[in-house]
């Protein structure tokens, strides 16, 4: 086992979130009266290649960890170390920077843009990072990733022509198109049958595999939860057991 | 880490941002924005590539449309020493002389114009002529030989005569030789009253056309080195005479200037409704463009895209929209051009050459502006999406921004810069722009006020009779008045655009109509319809007889002399004294005076007193008021004229009003009898021909060969064709703006879109029939386009009003059709379209929309 191995993919140290009553984020002062607080101090540290379900109750914060671990929301207090870097000593852009780079996301509502073909839609992130000749490469890895979900014939077809399990195989052939170290999945079955999520789970836990991607969700979904390595449960804002 | 995010403006960054272009232009989420682009630009370019083919033809062929490189006009012969000059400066010269009079064929007279023109005519540009009417032309470096006549191919129709026939021209008779078919130094049909005849110089003199008192344009033509043409005007300059001029190349032909100008400005100011229009489609239908990408910023930023990054693809996207939607809106435009060719090319200038590039310039400029000014600022503010929206909501308002942005604030700049240059440009002047840009604005901002209120109170009205005529149910009326005051603004605005393409249409169409008939039909049916001038004292007795022997009793002959007005008060009078163009024309040119001892019904005296038969009263004039006002001369004032050479001066005892639309001959001054005696005089007259009785006419011309007949009715026949023209090109150019309020309804419809759908879909879940919602649909549609058309004929009735009242001084007659067909058209178009834009919120299955959702 080499160095990088032993070191943590994502290192949490302290995390917290809290928001005034209206709604806005506070700042270091947790101890704000009118603050509600969301998250308190999650400590956390995640290995590469390791799976870890955030489970818990409505309202335990499992989405707003989620958020803060993938660096779209600033924490009121704490750090998140993504490889070695301190995600909130990042500037918002420099932290997007890293999210393109090092992370891929699933979404429970898909999230895919409607105007683009679900060939475009893969390709869309790879795009982003500016190359020498992104279209070609783009479309060869986007291309092949579909084949891998099994959406070879239906990649010239917008998302509103594909079925919900479909729609979510294309975002997860996008979130893997960039080869992330590092892939959220904020309730990638919550809109979906049991029997389609299946398969979306086969096939995430499939790449997962082959691509050695550390793979982190938020799920309801026990099925789904018991596949991963290790569930951290979430009551209240805090970290309740953590297997 | 610093310095991870920076992106440069690469060539990735282009081909990205063109890319997510293509893909949305394939999704149809730029429509109506690509369209309000190319409709303004389109608007813009028609017409300026329009007025710039005048602006050519006068800049690039000043030469041709003078005939000559210089000229000198005059009313009166001029000084053989003006030739001599030119020629002894070794320059090429030619004369002309133009004036109206009566051409007779063997049955048939009629007024032409006539040129008579030196041997080396024209001296720049070329004559074509043609063996027959419609024949093939050709060019021709020949004149007509002594004893020969080219002419207009109206000409000929309208006398009923061909090539090779005989005409009467005052007391000779000269042959047709061929058809004139062009002419370099002639202007458009709008300065023309009658058809042109063109003879040698050599025959004019036994013609005895050419008589005291006859209105002649005198020409000397000149063509040679720049050198010496400048060297002959600075000679001739101090040299010249009242009424005499030079004209070069750049002061050339000012009344097709002025015509050309007033195209301009109001064309142009025209097509700045509809850009304005324009620019609110593109700024709401921007709006919803970017409410639709909050997502696609919030998953660009999650993949790892910078604001900068964001920033910079709507940037380029805009800056790709523009250019394309300008370009198209260019070719737009210049298909558009020849339509204001048809209706109004030949009016102002014969031949127009091919446009330069300005316009096409000024259109991409109005692409760019109105993209960047109206919809940039909505796309800017998508850098500052949080990432966190792909896992929570946040609505557009909620965005942090932080405030106006610097790039934002840039872009707003852009567009009002873009509207203001606009505006400026197409007034020619700044302070003018200026004054017509508050005009403008201030006009809409009425109409805004006008239109808000409507929508507000029928609003209101409407809700309470929903209301108590329903008791509860959710009625066809209330979903359709909720949906037109869901956003009032919007509608305001959408009545506001519509109510002025309207407006126009009905003030050209129908007022226009009742304005001219009301006119009419205010004249006496037995109004003279003819003027007889040039009727020499020899023969004041015999043409006196004529009439009487016709039975025409009544028909009075006046005395005219030509004078010109030198100084007031002793004090020289100047062109140049005066900013008025009408002031500095009549103190340039000669004009009428005559005697009288009566005054006649259709004049009153409003200041001073009228000198009866007062005999000591030799040394007072009675002026026209309006001419009084224009030159500034009040009661008391001593006038001194120029007549024939000689001085004559007098003061001013009275002020009179002339009802001008008589028809009756009148006077701008007016002298007791004997005070002009001895100076040079000729008679002029007018009275009533009935129809049907032209041979009277042609038994007078055959008597007095020299007189000359204005057909009033053939001009009235002439200035109610050039309004109509001028109307439609009027009317063109505001179907621009009626499609702007179309394409402003669309965004507006657009924009709402995305609510219709869901409300129409719960709706129909719930079990209402898609017959009801279309009704609904419809209520609102309908509401809408006849809100427009009362706003549009409340505005074209007070218009109406206002130019009956100011302008011609009459009482408009309410026209309750007016009305009607605002309400009707303005209903029915809008109703329709309205359906037509939401047909699709109406065919999708609830099913569909719901789970979009």
């Amino acid at each position: 086992m080499n160095e990088s191995l032993k070191q943590p993919v994502l290192l949490v140290e302290g995390l917290s979130k809290a928001v005034s009553r209206v709604g806005d984020s506070v700042g270091d002062n947790t101890g704000d009266e009118n603050a509600l607080h969301i998250l308190d101090d999650i400590g956390l540290s995640i290995q590469r290649g390791e799976s870890l379900a955030i489970v818990g109750p409505s309202g335990a914060g499992k989405s707003t960890l989620l958020g803060l671990l993938a660096g779209l929301d600033v924490p009121s207090a704490g750090k998140v170390i993504l490889d070695g870097e301190d995600m909130f000593s990042l500037s918002e852009d420099d932290r997007a920077a890293l999210r393109g780079e090092k992370i891929g996301f699933v979404f429970q509502s898909f999230q895919l843009l409607p105007s683009f073909t679900a060939l475009e839609n893969v390709m869309l992130p790879l795009e982003l990072q500016e190359r020498a000749e992104p279209g070609r490469d783009a479309r060869r890895a986007a291309e092949q990733l579909l084949g891998q979900v099994g959406l070879t014939a239906r990649m010239h077809h917008y998302p509103s022509q594909l079925s919900g399990g479909e729609q979510q195989r294309v975002a997860i052939a996008r979130a893997f198109v960039t080869q992330p170290a590092l892939l959220f999945a904020d309730e990638p079955t919550g809109n979906l049958d049991a029997r389609t999520s299946q398969q979306v789970i086969d096939f995430m836990f499939a790449l997962n595999h082959e691509r050695d991607t550390t793979l982190v969700l938020v799920t309801h979904d026990h099925q789904l939860a018991a596949r991963c390595e290790r569930v951290l449960t979430l009551q209240d804002g805090r970290v309740q057991t953590l297997q | 880490m610093t310095g991870r995010s920076s992106t440069s403006f690469s060539f990735a960054a282009i081909r990205l941002s063109l890319r997510m272009l293509g893909r949305d232009w394939r999704a149809g989420e730029l429509r109506v924005l690509f369209a309000a682009i190319v409709l303004a630009v389109s608007c813009v370019s028609s017409v300026g590539f329009f007025t710039d083919r005048i602006a050519q033809a006068l800049m690039q062929q000043t030469g041709e449309l003078l005939g000559a490189d210089l000229r000198v006009v005059a009313d009166h012969p001029l000084p053989v020493e003006y030739d001599q000059k030119a020629e002894r400066l070794g320059l090429h010269v030619a004369q002309t002389r133009s004036f109206r009079s009566m051409i007779q064929a063997a049955d048939t007279a009629r007024l032409a114009e006539i040129k008579a023109v030196s041997a080396s005519y024209p001296l720049r540009g070329v004559l074509r002529i043609a063996p027959q009417p419609f024949a093939r032309e050709r060019l021709t470096q020949a004149l007509p030989a002594v004893g020969e006549v080219w002419v207009d191919p109206q000409l000929l129709q309208a006398l009923d005569a061909k090539v090779g026939d005989y005409l009467q021209v005052g007391f000779s008779r000269l042959r047709i030789s061929a058809v004139l078919t062009y002419e370099p130094d002639r202007s458009g049909n709008m300065f023309s009253i009658a058809p042109r005849l063109l003879m040698t110089l050599a025959d004019l003199p036994a013609s005895g056309l050419i008589q005291e008192g006859s209105h002649v344009r005198y020409h000397l033509l000149v063509a040679g080195e720049a050198k010496k043409l400048a060297r002959l005007r600075r000679d001739l300059t101090p040299l010249l005479q009242r009424g005499e001029r030079v004209e070069g190349a750049s002061d050339a032909r000012p009344e097709v200037r002025v015509a050309l100008q007033r195209a301009q400005q109001f064309l142009g100011l025209a097509s700045v409704v509809a850009v304005l229009l324009a620019c609110v489609a593109i700024a709401l239908a921007a709006r919803r463009y970017a409410r639709r990408h909050l997502d696609t910023c919030a998953l660009l930023r999650c993949f790892g895209a910078s604001q900068r990054r964001i920033s910079q693809l709507f940037f380029i996207q805009s800056l790709a929209l523009s250019l394309l939607a300008g370009l198209l809106g260019i070719a737009g435009g210049f298909l558009a051009q020849q339509g204001l060719v048809v209706l109004l090319g030949d009016l102002i200038v014969r031949q127009l050459p091919w446009p330069s590039w300005t316009p096409a310039g000024v259109g991409l400029l109005v692409a760019l502006g109105g993209m960047l000014g109206f919809a940039l600022p909505p796309l800017l503010q998508l850098r500052d999406v949080p990432a966190l929206r792909v896992l929570r909501r946040v609505p557009m308002q909620a965005i942090p921004g932080r405030g106006l942005q610097a790039a934002a604030l840039l872009a707003y700049f852009c567009g009002a810069a873009m509207i203001v240059g606009l505006v400026v440009h197409q007034a020619g002047e700044l302070v003018l722009g200026g004054i017509l840009l508050a005009g403008v604005l201030m006009a809409l901002m009425l109409l805004w006020g006008v239109a808000a209120g409507f929508t507000f109170g029928l609003h209101n009205l409407l809700r309470v009779v929903s209301r108590r005529s329903l008791r509860g149910r959710v009625s066809v009326w209330h979903l359709g008045l909720v949906n037109l005051t869901r956003n009032r603004r919007a509608t305001t605005l959408q009545v506001m655009a519509f109510g002025v393409g309207l407006m126009v249409l009905l003030l050209l169409g129908i007022v226009r109509g009742d304005l001219l008939q009301t006119w009419a039909q205010r004249l006496p049916a037995d109004a003279p319809n003819r003027f007889v001038t040039n009727i020499q004292p020899a023969q004041l007795l015999s043409v006196q007889d004529f009439f009487t022997r016709q039975g025409m009793t009544g028909v009075s002959l006046f005395p005219m002399v030509r004078g010109r007005l030198t100084a007031i008060n002793g004090t020289a009078v100047s062109p140049q004294q005066f900013d008025n163009p009408r002031a500095q024309g009549l103190v340039r040119r000669e004009f009428n005076l005559s005697w009288a001892d009566r005054l006649q019904a259709d004049n009153r005296i409003v200041q001073g007193r009228w000198w009866g038969k007062d005999a000591g009263a030799i040394h007072e004039l009675s002026v026209e008021e309006g001419l009084a006002k224009t030159l500034g001369i009040a009661l008391g004032d001593r006038l001194t004229f120029r007549i024939a050479g000689e001085t004559f001066s007098a003061t001013v005892s009275s002020l009179r009003s002339v009802q001008w639309d008589s028809f009756r001959a009148n006077f701008f001054v007016l002298a007791p009898p004997g005070a002009l005696d001895g100076y040079p005089v000729s008679y002029i007259t007018s009275f009533f021909l009935p129809q049907g009785k032209a041979e009277l006419l042609n038994r007078l011309l055959k008597a007095f060969p020299n007189l000359t007949v204005i057909d009033i009715d053939a001009i009235m026949q002439q200035v109610r064709q050039i309004i109509a023209r001028v109307s439609l090109a009027v009317e063109f150019v505001f179907l621009f703006t009626l499609a702007a309020g179309l394409l402003v309804m669309a965004a507006a419809i657009q924009s709402t879109l995305d609510v219709r759908h869901h409300e129409n879909a719960v709706l129909r879940a719930l079990g209402a029939r898609r017959r009801r919602l279309r009704q609904s649909l419809m209520v609102e549609f309908v509401s809408l386009g006849a809100l427009a058309g009362v706003v549009a004929a409340l505005f074209a009735n007070g218009l109406g009003e206002m130019v009956a009242r100011q302008v011609l001084e009459m009482e408009y007659v309410f026209n309750p059709w007016l009305w009607l067909v605002g309400l009707l058209a303005g209903g029915l178009g809008v109703g329709l379209a309205g359906l037509l834009g939401t047909r699709q919120v109406l065919n999708s299955p609830p099913l569909a929309v719901l789970r979009r959702l």
